[in-house]
């Protein structure tokens, strides 16, 4: 099962570049997405608390992040073939390919049980994910890609030196390879505490940059704002998960061995910054897809802000994870198709969006509800709970702050998408041929659902695994804040 | 001895890197440091064992050979030879590499080491190879003296590994360099996309996005 997951779609990903024909290979794409869900929903059933020697292995936050970001990629690849089918001129074959092996290396990050090896996974993301940024072959597209590599290797690289660092603490306690995560937390009280420290300002530094947190997210605008929707919306809720993962990971392990009020402060701190600094930018923001993009760097930080606070909020920050990833992948399809329709993504000449494109602008509006908070889709719920966590832990200048810096985003937000959505289109415009259809609408419709559903119900199962993998996170670090008070 | 002064060689071509206008020579003095930190590992004795054999072979063969033969590639297709008019001048860059590598020295003095670690430069010499790469990355305005920067900034981490060297597992170690080697091949194949497209490597050119 679990190689399973991971060769599949690299196998795939093989597949997709020997393929000839344009429409079979953009439709490997939803094949390879519903098949990798199914085995990951059969490998979930049998979910369990891993042994501290295994390599490899899904457990319950691993299992909880792959199960969103291949929900992501379902969506995504569902609405794939009818996109490439709007963009004849461009060939797709590195774009499949490159899209699927991000599936592989995706199910090879959330299964690594080692940090070497969680970071591998991580950086062979980046790599496999540039050549999408790249996909529309002009010079705006390759500024992106090239700010996306420089910027994302070198925060990978500051990770790499962050594991070292903690395999240095292990090494000075007396602590050898192989230093499985498991191992590590049993262990963490022998870590050095200096080199710890160090090891987790580092990688925070270096997954905060592949995360996009501010002020480390200038490579995000540029890279979203110059790929298409399609590839915005797995980069937003798909790399950036994975880079997020790769950080609880370590988080974990700091918590484990009592050193997680640091770590605490650290979040919080980087998570209200990501959030202010997205709200200045998203002030008066004419490019409705970097817009986008700042609200990225918002989530991102309401999810560091989440876990920093802990308890209730961690769980809450995990369960962000899914709403963030879902109601992101409407707003950026739903951006790309009236990207399409209008030829261009900025304010205005983008006006009327509801009258041209009816459902594709339903959607962003939606879309754009959702995720600033309204209920009862799912993101309110977990920013309600984050912030009600916060405000009862006794974190009441965070959580107003939260609060506040909330509301100001909505604002600000709905200024450029109430202007695109709503208003007369112009009669000047050349008018593309593109019109709404089934193909390039029901995907998004079925992840607004999900998103709805998510903020009203839970299956049990997954509400189990959720609670499991907020324990993970943050177990190690609450039995420990008992003992010291 | 014999790794003192391998780190001590490391630590001068840092220097070189950055006084040199001249792209091909950066590279050739990252190469030359990448193939010195690929025979650390030998030269502190640990030639016994099998697979830090193996990995020193690995290590050389991409950086010594691998990686030049893409950048040999690249400067073909790019007919660049200087790196003219830095964001920082040559002069400013040599002082604050020296700066970098004195406050190295301090900080790794205030970093606790195992007892009994016989190579207390290493430290020091990989917060300096480091300190040099970000200045590389930055200061420069072409893009391939950035990939260069880049290597540089991923030697200074592989010397930081050499403290763990014995005991690393070696299918770690292997994925580290795979994804050194295809960093550097993707980046490569941008820079070429971006001559084609600004008929220039220039970084300048790529300032049209923004807030």
């Amino acid at each position: 099962m679990v190689w399973l997951l991971i060769l599949v779609p690299l196998l795939a990903a093989a597949v997709a570049f020997a393929v000839s024909s344009p429409t079979l290979r953009a439709w490997i794409l939803p094949a390879v997405g519903l098949l990798h869900l199914g085995i990951l929903l059969v490998a979930l059933a049998g979910w369990r608390t891993l042994p501290a020697t295994a390599w490899f292995g899904l457990d319950a936050l691993g299992g909880w992040v792959l199960l969103v970001i291949s929900v992501l990629f379902c969506i995504c690849a569902f609405y794939a073939p009818a996109y490439l089918a709007l963009r004849p001129e461009r060939d797709h074959r590195v774009l499949s390919t490159c899209l699927l092996g991000f599936l592989g290396l995706a199910s090879l990050l959330a299964q690594a049980r080692h940090p070497g090896i969680a970071w591998v996974a991580m950086e062979t993301t980046t790599l496999v994910t540039a050549p999408l940024i790249y996909f529309n072959h002009n010079r705006r597209s390759l500024e992106a890609t090239w700010k996306y590599l420089v910027i994302g290797s070198v925060g990978i690289a500051l990770a790499l030196l962050g594991t070292l660092f903690i395999a240095y603490a292990a090494h000075m306690g007396g602590l050898d390879e192989p230093l499985q995560y498991t191992r590590l937390m049993e262990n963490a009280s022998r870590l050095s505490r200096p080199w710890l420290r160090a090891g987790f300002v580092l990688t925070l530094v270096g997954y905060g940059t592949k995360m996009g947190l501010a002020p480390l997210h200038t490579w995000k605008p540029d890279a979203y704002g110059e790929t298409p929707g399609l590839v915005g919306a797995l980069l937003a809720g798909g790399v950036t998960s994975c880079a997020f993962l790769a950080l609880l990971r370590i988080y974990a392990v700091v918590g484990a061995a009592g050193e997680g009020a640091f770590a605490r402060e650290l979040l919080v701190a980087f998570g209200m910054l990501s959030m202010a600094w997205a709200l200045v930018f998203m002030v008066r923001q004419t490019d409705f897809k970097r817009l986008l993009a700042y609200s990225s760097v918002e989530h991102m930080g309401i999810l560091v802000f989440g876990i920093g606070i802990g308890g209730l909020a961690a769980k809450f920050a995990l369960f962000h994870l899914a709403a963030n990833a879902l109601v992101k992948s409407v707003l950026f399809l739903s951006a790309g198709n009236i990207h399409r329709s209008y030829a261009s993504k900025q304010l205005p000449f983008v006006t009327g969006a509801l009258r041209r494109t009816p459902v594709s602008g339903w959607l962003f509006l939606l879309g754009f509800l959702a995720i600033t908070g309204m209920p009862p889709f799912a993101p309110f719920l977990s920013e309600f709970n984050i912030a009600s966590g916060a405000l009862s832990t006794g974190h009441i200048l965070g959580g107003t702050a939260f609060l506040v810096l909330l509301g100001g985003i909505f604002l600000a937000m709905s200024e450029t998408v109430v202007q695109v959505v709503f208003g007369t289109p112009s009669t000047q415009r050349v008018r593309t041929p593109y019109k709404d259809a089934p193909a390039t609408t029901a995907p998004l419709i079925v992840a607004l659902g999900l998103a709805l559903v998510l903020g009203i119900w839970m299956p049990r199962p997954l509400q189990a695994m959720l609670n499991h993998a907020a324990t993970t996170v943050d177990g190690g670090l609450s039995a420990r804040m008992e003992v010291q008070p | 001895m014999m790794p003192d002064l391998l780190i001590a060689l490391t630590m001068l071509s840092n220097f070189s890197l950055v006084a040199t206008s001249r792209v091909s020579k950066a590279i050739q003095f990252a190469v030359f440091q990448g193939v010195l930190l690929g025979l650390m590992p030998l030269a502190m004795g640990l030639g016994r064992h099998f697979h830090i054999v193996l990995l020193a072979i690995a290590a050389v063969t991409v950086k010594g050979w691998l990686i030049p033969f893409l950048f040999r590639r690249a400067l073909k297709q790019v007919h660049i030879q200087r790196e003219v008019d830095p964001y920082i001048g040559y002069t400013v860059s040599l002082m604050l590499c020296a700066l970098g590598t004195g406050l190295s020295l301090v900080l790794a003095h205030n970093l606790p080491l195992k007892p009994g670690t016989e190579y207390t430069l290493l430290v020091p010499a990989s917060l300096a190879t480091l300190f040099t790469g970000f200045l590389l990355l930055v200061s420069r305005r072409k893009a391939l003296t950035q990939v260069v920067g880049y290597l540089v900034l991923e030697n200074g981490i592989y010397l930081f590994g050499l403290l763990l060297v014995e005991d690393m597992p070696a299918l770690v170690e292997a994925g580290i360099l795979l994804d050194l080697f295809v960093g550097i091949f993707v980046m490569g194949i941008v820079i070429n996309h971006i001559r084609v497209a600004f008929d220039s490597t220039d970084t300048r050119h790529l300032a049209e996005l923004k807030d």
